[in-house]
């Protein structure tokens, strides 16, 4: 499998952090900082997180074993649900107690895990409603179609420009809904675009993607940082977070427990053992075969 | 059997106030149900405050028409706020607990003699349309053509409730072509990704609930306009009612409702009739005559059963919808 997907060798971003690579490094320009995140859910700790820095321009992968918190960490860092206790800023705004919707306004767009296209919508009208700033989004001015009319042919054709670029534009009078799962990732990928965020975060982007699909993926993600855009985002395959991870955060059990750059990570002990326990003395990532039995055993534990 | 009697009753529906006003309350519910994807099992509740907002301030206070379907619109308002606050952060289904409860206390406390004096308890109001009336352009008198020959007061309110109709139906059409009605669309199909988009869903559930809620409002006051109001017009049934409606007509549509109102009461009256004079003609000897006013709702019933199952995109509805619908 890792043959199709690792046609050309993307740019590694490097010296992103000041100091040793460990939990909670300080990173030269962080875009977003979260400082003593907590969540429990009754007795269960889902999230605690001392300190961490997603560096800004480059793109990091928030890796770990099922159960070990990142959807909830990512749902917590953009509002969909609340911690307990913590701090957490974007681009040194504060963002304890903002709403999702005023978290995405400020430019930190997510996507889903499960990916959610707006089924009875066509893939145009989905991309339109990614834009921000609407002014026919008011009710009252929506009445009157010649204030918002010229705004929405601007959007039309910026929605187009990224259709086009993510080969979906033959689809956009078709329903979301008759679309496959992966056309679905791309547009909601597409569609959380429409915004010009400047951090996107994507939640398992690459869950159910045929191989094909997944190195156009790929290439998208990386043209992301290209234009200057940060990524963050959770994936299990670990062939896509070391050809294209600059950074690579590893979470088990609620806690940051190794940072770095994606190939020293992969030999960091504490990853090994959250992924595979203590005792597990196999060379994580060491070629296909390891990394297809290491998805086994994730997917075992689901 | 008196056939022209039937069909001439039926006909009369095409275009009677009470049509209007069910159209207009089901108009209400496309904008929750149909395109919001809100879940009120309470319009009743809504076009009982259109009926009593109007008609007491007119009776007690004396004020004129237009003040009074202010009062109205206020108190709808008020009462979407009142609903929607605690409710529509949750799932869908707690607003149509909330609703369909909180419609009931409203006809119960209409209902109650507590209030007597102001409400007139079970027997209700009347004779609030007088500075209305005095505004009425057609000369007194029975005129019509065909089976459609009313006073010149049913004239004055068909008229109006239409034209009330056809002001909401430009209305609803206006906003959902609009970015807003892209945002409220957005909400029905899911509401996380509308919120990750930057969109304040909440807001627009609450916009949509006043809104539709204010059509239902309306739609009560055009009901209660050509007769008297009693509190028992507004039983949980009305609003199953406009459910069918709406669902005959197609739920996300303009002209649905519309088109629903008109069929339901067209063939309600058919059956009515029919059933009514084939039970006076010996026709179903083993049914009275107060089992047979009774059938008609049974046949309501199955009717809706039928168009959920079998066409369940409605009249006017996207027949393409469906192919994707879980």
């Amino acid at each position: 499998m890792s043959s199709e997907i690792t046609s050309s060798r993307p740019v590694k971003s490097i010296g992103l952090h000041v100091g040793d690579a460990a939990p909670g490094v300080k990173k030269v320009d962080p875009i977003l900082i979260a400082d003593g995140v907590k969540r429990t859910f009754g007795g269960l700790t889902a999230v605690d997180v001392d300190h961490v820095e997603i560096p800004r321009g480059a793109i990091t992968a928030l890796i770990g074993p099922n159960g070990a918190g990142k959807t909830t960490f990512f749902n917590l860092l953009t509002g969909f649900d609340k911690p307990d206790t913590g701090s957490w800023s974007f681009d040194g705004r504060s963002l304890a107690h903002v709403p999702a919707y005023r978290v995405a306004r400020m430019g930190l767009i997510r996507t889903f895990q499960l990916t959610k296209s707006l089924a009875l919508l066509s893939v145009m009208e989905n991309m339109k409603l990614g834009a921000k700033n609407q002014v026919g989004e008011n009710l009252f001015r929506s009445l009157i179609p010649a204030i918002w009319r010229k705004q929405d042919t601007e959007i039309e054709v910026k929605a187009m420009d990224l259709l086009t670029r993510f080969k979906l534009d033959a689809k956009k009078d078709d329903y979301a809904a008759s679309m496959s799962g992966g056309q679905r990732k791309l547009l909601e990928m597409a569609r959380a675009l429409m915004s010009d965020p400047t951090l996107v975060m994507l939640d398992e982007p690459m869950a159910g993607v045929n191989p094909a699909l997944k190195q156009s993926l790929l290439d998208h993600i990386l043209g992301l940082k290209a234009e200057g855009m940060t990524v963050l985002f959770v994936e299990h395959d670990m062939h896509m977070v070391r050809h294209i991870a600059d950074w690579v955060i590893v979470m088990a059990e609620g806690r940051v427990v190794a940072e770095g750059d994606p190939h020293t990570v992969m030999e960091d002990p504490a990853v090994i053992d959250a992924y595979l326990g203590a005792h597990h003395d196999i060379d994580l990532g060491a070629d296909s075969e390891h990394v297809e039995a290491l998805k086994e055993l994730i997917d075992d534990e689901q | 059997m008196d056939w022209g009697a039937i069909f001439g009753n039926a006909a009369v529906e095409l275009i009677s106030p009470t049509t209007a006003a069910y159209a207009l309350a089901a108009l209400g519910l496309a904008i929750h149900f149909g395109f919001t994807g809100l879940l009120n099992f309470g319009q009743a509740g809504f076009m009982l405050l259109g009926a009593y907002g109007y008609a007491i301030p007119a009776i007690h206070l004396g004020w004129p028409f237009w003040a009074c379907v202010l009062t109205a619109l206020v108190a709808s308002v008020i009462f979407a706020l009142i609903l929607g606050i605690p409710t529509l952060r949750l799932r869908a289904d707690y607003l149509a607990i909330v609703t369909i409860a909180a419609a009931e206390v409203l006809r119960l406390i209409f209902t109650t003699n507590e209030f007597d004096a102001v409400t007139g308890s079970a027997s209700g109001l009347s004779n609030y349309q007088g500075d209305l009336l005095a505004l009425n352009p057609f000369p007194a008198g029975r005129y019509g053509f065909g089976p459609f020959v009313f006073d010149n007061r049913v004239w004055f309110f068909l008229l109006l409730a239409w034209i009330v109709l056809a002001l909401a139906a430009v209305f609803t059409w206006l906003i959902m072509r609009s970015p807003w009605g892209r945002v409220v669309k957005g909400i029905r199909e899911d509401e996380d990704a509308v919120r990750a988009l930057g969109k304040n869903v909440y807001s627009y559930k609450i916009q949509s609930l006043i809104l539709g809620g204010a059509l239902g409002t309306l739609a009560g006051i055009v009901f209660v306009l050509p007769r008297a109001v009693v509190p028992s017009y507004f039983q949980p049934s009305l609003t199953f009612f406009i459910y069918a409606i709406l669902l005959l007509g197609g739920a996300a549509t303009i002209l649905g409702p519309i088109v629903g109102s008109i069929v339901f009461w067209v063939l309600l009256s058919f059956f009515s009739g029919f059933i009514s004079r084939a039970v006076e003609a010996g026709w179903l000897p083993f049914m009275t005559q107060v089992q047979a006013g009774q059938l008609r709702f049974i046949l309501v019933g199955v009717a809706i059963m039928l168009i959920v199952v079998f066409m369940p995109q409605g009249i006017l509805g996207n027949r393409k919808e469906l192919a994707f619908v879980k």
